[in-house]
């Protein structure tokens, strides 16, 4: 079979009479799209990716980009994108990556589901004037307290705690690996954490050094590539999460190409120079729940029980009864991401076919969880596609503890959701490891940008909770009373065991 | 809205119905009608040992030999007798109240927690959520809660609740704004021991239910003063918290103030918001929680309900008005307004 080229994604137009040469375009385009012929920018359409970069950077506001419309026949079921992967997979007989989220047309729960507010009965709360409390505590609660009475007459504490990380906001960045992305983005991201007083994770890249400072805000990773992974990155963390799977692409591994493994990523990670840092789907110490306990055990004795450890799954069809699982194996928190999680790389049939919903997965987990009478001795950490702060209060409303985002943070950094981070040429110096690229990226000024979109959504979960009466985030866990669902069917109401608008 | 009223007499003196109906009375602005209710303390001493089990019936038939084939099974009915009650005016029969005294035989109950008050919930969840017709509501040993939808004087006369004596009452005129007024949604909620009357609306309602149903408690009244009941026995006699910590884990202090706290308090007080978070109550509201030997009122963090306390004697009053207080008792000796979140606990001293 012969397969031609396909067309144009997207079109670039150049305003000729806007344009003064000053060729920033051709300098900021790390996928090689512009190039100046005589007194003239040209660009080649077909090799853009829509980042958005050109944009943001033409002094002149003389580029325009349009999504192409669809030149194929018209066809409801042999859409645009059947044919081209197709194409693709015609002419290389490969599995095809694709980075970012899943990107099919799916119906968003979230957006489903509407918040609750006070009028008359009960007040409001205004957080500009009364104590708002978003404090949390992820890890292992007890399931009481046991108090002895003093001669005095006060109260001794008798239960003795296990450690937990003290949250300022129930927002967490989640684990994008020192790799995957720059060091420059993973250090914005965690002096960002630092300021707002909260954590984000390592990925399974290491602990580079210059994260040394904001070790205290980190949560490192131990993935089934393992890699990175010795006393010194355990000691350093706050918390230790395994990951077994993520949203993006459950039941599959990780696999970071060899060109991406320069010197640092090297060292860091501990793997040879330009190698293939592979990540096998399973950990091969891992094939029961006992073998999990095992591993949170032993990570546990390595770090003295001073540190909670974390459990990610990716949201699969069963997910209520292995979190349970997860819960009784030690592990202080369990993570569950959702078929919306972002991703470096996943083949593009696992990100947009495979998992569920976070919405629906975290009101699984949290039922099997209150049903065998554990819920409050475990934490929930919501992730995968949360977008804004009413995905937030959406979330911890259907039981969430607090949320990982991912793609939200590397948006604040500029991130235009182009969907190539599996090139490793990342125009705005997130996703690459090309020294010309990262240095787009200024720590201090992009760490501001993550703090403020924490800041800004802390800000606005507390006006929520404000209006819904409520002033600390332990009365809107697990409020699904808060929630009425808009437009969801009988069946998905009950997986999310909330009522309809209206009732 | 809602108005309460309670009082302990912390020697344990009879006290009848007549002065708590008219304090309750006064308060009739604060209620729509729908719904009124007494509990009292001490009410029944012949059969102090038993349980009182108030139940109100949708007819006589069905649900009552339930209800009767049920506790012969699990247990002995020392005595059972239709609640008296007196139709006047606008109070129309709608359930009948019947009580039985009752003793749970726990031998039969082996495979689970052994104690009586764990065999008399399982009880009460089986037989409000598995026979039509039939509601369990006042379950205490030695006391009565008496409630309808109607007036406070209407509820009052209705079961001649004047005739009634005990050392420790409460009383709630409802105005309910979550659910429609109802003869089981109406004040006091009772649970074994406890017994609660709330001003307000729990805006946790959602957090404290699900929390309470992975301890075993079902939800069944529809509003939001059920958890409250759960709640206090869930922390009060389950965990053995003492009343002053068991209204810390209701309403705690801010993290703010925990934070100023010296060494040995913060921990404690940090502990107990790791554990009771899903406990702690959200939303406006004034609350007095009761138990044989004890009555704690206390209101939300913020106080967006008004409570009021006063002593006179051996006296504790608590109230959401002093003019409801002193149709009690016109010289009280000491009447103060409590901080919002800070407990008063009036205790039995015999």
């Amino acid at each position: 079979m012969t397969t031609g080229a396909t067309p144009p994604k997207y079109k670039i137009k150049i305003d000729d009479d806007e344009c003064m040469l000053c060729e920033r375009c051709i300098d900021n385009c790390s996928y090689g799209v512009f190039r100046r012929e005589g007194q003239k920018i040209v660009a080649d359409s077909r090799k853009c990716t829509a980042c958005h970069r050109c944009i943001a950077m033409c002094p002149r506001d003389a580029i325009t980009l349009i999504e192409k419309p669809n030149d194929y026949r018209s066809h409801p079921l042999w859409t645009r994108d059947a044919r081209e992967a197709i194409y693709k997979q015609a002419n290389s007989g490969q599995i095809i990556l694709s980075g970012m989220g899943n990107a099919r047309d799916y119906p968003i729960i979230f957006d489903r589901i509407v918040l609750d507010a006070c009028q008359v009965t009960n007040p409001s709360i205004d957080p500009l004037r009364e104590p708002m409390e978003l404090r949390t505590y992820i890890g292992k609660k007890p399931r009481q307290i046991t108090l002895e009475k003093t001669k005095s007459g006060d109260c001794d504490l008798k239960t003795k705690l296990s450690p937990n990380l003290k949250l300022e906001t129930p927002v967490m960045i989640g684990h994008m690996s020192y790799g995957a992305i720059s060091l420059n983005a993973q250090l914005s991201m965690a002096k960002a954490v630092s300021e707002m007083g909260t954590f984000m994770g390592t990925g399974e890249g290491g602990l580079h050094k210059k994260l040394y400072p904001y070790q205290d805000h980190m949560i490192v990773q131990v993935a089934s590539g393992r890699f990175g992974v010795d006393i010194n990155y355990l000691e350093r963390g706050a918390a230790i999460e395994i990951k077994i799977g993520q949203g993006a692409k459950p039941g599959i591994g990780g696999h970071l190409p060899g060109e991406k493994v320069e010197e640092e990523v090297s060292k860091t990670r501990m793997v040879p120079l330009h190698s293939d840092a592979i990540s096998p789907a399973p950990h091969h110490d891992i094939y029961s729940i006992e073998d999990l306990a095992q591993l949170v055990r032993s990570l546990k004795e390595a770090t003295e029980w001073k540190k909670p450890v974390f459990v990610k799954i990716a949201a699969v069809h069963n997910v209520a009864a292995i979190a349970a699982g997860i819960a009784r194996s030690s592990a202080d928190v369990v993570v569950v991401d959702g078929f919306r999680g972002g991703t470096g790389a996943a083949p593009r049939v696992f990100r947009d076919h495979v998992g569920i919903p976070i919405e629906a997965a975290i009101a699984a987990v949290d039922d099997k969880l209150r049903q065998q009478g554990i819920r409050n001795e475990v934490s929930l950490v919501a992730s995968g596609g949360i977008r804004d702060s009413a995905d937030l209060t959406k979330a911890i409303a259907l039981g969430a503890d607090a949320v990982y985002i991912g793609t939200a943070a590397l948006i604040a950094m500029g991130c235009r959701v182009c969907g190539s981070c599996y090139r490793g040429l990342c125009p705005w110096g997130i996703a690459t490891q090309k020294p010309e690229l990262v240095s787009r990226i200024n720590p201090d000024e992009a760490s501001k940008n993550v703090a403020n979109l924490i800041k800004g959504w802390t800000l606005e979960l507390a006006e929520l909770m404000g209006a819904a009466g409520i002033n600390s985030l332990e009365s809107l866990r697990g409020n699904r009373d808060r929630l009425r669902g808009y437009m969801l069917d009988e069946e998905m109401l009950k997986v999310l065991d909330i009522k309809p608008i209206g009732a | 809205m809602c108005g309460i009223i309670s009082v302990i007499d912390r020697l344990g003196n009879s006290m009848d119905g007549e002065a708590i109906k008219k304090a309750l009375s006064l308060m009739d602005e604060r209620g729509s009608g729908e719904g009124a209710g007494y509990a009292v303390y001490g009410a029944y001493p012949d059969y102090a040992d038993y349980y009182a089990l108030h139940v109100f019936y949708d007819n006589l038939l069905e649900p009552k030999a339930a209800v009767e084939e049920l506790l012969e099974k699990w247990g002995k009915i020392e005595h059972s007798e239709e609640i008296p009650t007196y139709s006047s005016g606008r109070m129309v029969k709608k359930h009948i109240p019947w009580r039985y005294f009752f003793k749970p035989d726990t031998s039969l109950f082996a495979n689970r927690e052994s104690k009586e008050e764990d065999a008399i919930i399982s009880l009460i969840i089986k037989i409000n959520t598995e026979i039509n017709g039939a509601l369990v509501y006042s379950s205490g040993k030695n006391i009565g809660v008496f409630k309808a939808s109607g007036w406070p004087e209407e509820v009052a006369d209705f079961y001649r609740i004047q005739d009634y004596e005990g050392y420790l009452w409460l009383a709630h005129n409802r105005y309910p704004t979550n659910t429609s007024g109802w003869w089981g949604g109406a004040h006091p909620f009772n649970l074994l021991d406890w017994s609660v009357i709330h001003n307000g609306e729990i805006t946790s309602y959602g957090t404290n239910r699900r929390y309470l149903e992975s301890f075993g408690y079902k939800c069944t009244m529809l509003t939001d003063t059920e958890v409250v009941a759960y709640l206090a026995d869930l922390l009060g006699r389950r965990h053995e918290l003492p009343p002053e910590m068991m209204v810390k884990a209701l309403a705690p202090p801010f993290w703010d103030e925990i934070d100023e706290m010296p060494e040995k308090d913060r921990n404690l007080y940090t502990a107990m918001r790791m554990a009771y978070g899903p406990a702690m109550m959200n939303g406006p509201f004034a609350i007095v929680v009761a138990r044989p030997d004890y009555i704690a009122g206390f209101t939300d963090r913020i106080k967006l309900r008004p409570m009021v306390a006063a002593e006179a004697g051996d006296r504790l009053y608590i109230s959401s008005e002093e003019a409801a207080i002193r149709v009690m008792e016109p010289n009280l000796e000491n009447i103060w307004m409590p901080d919002a979140g800070e407990p008063v606990i009036g205790r039995l001293r015999r």
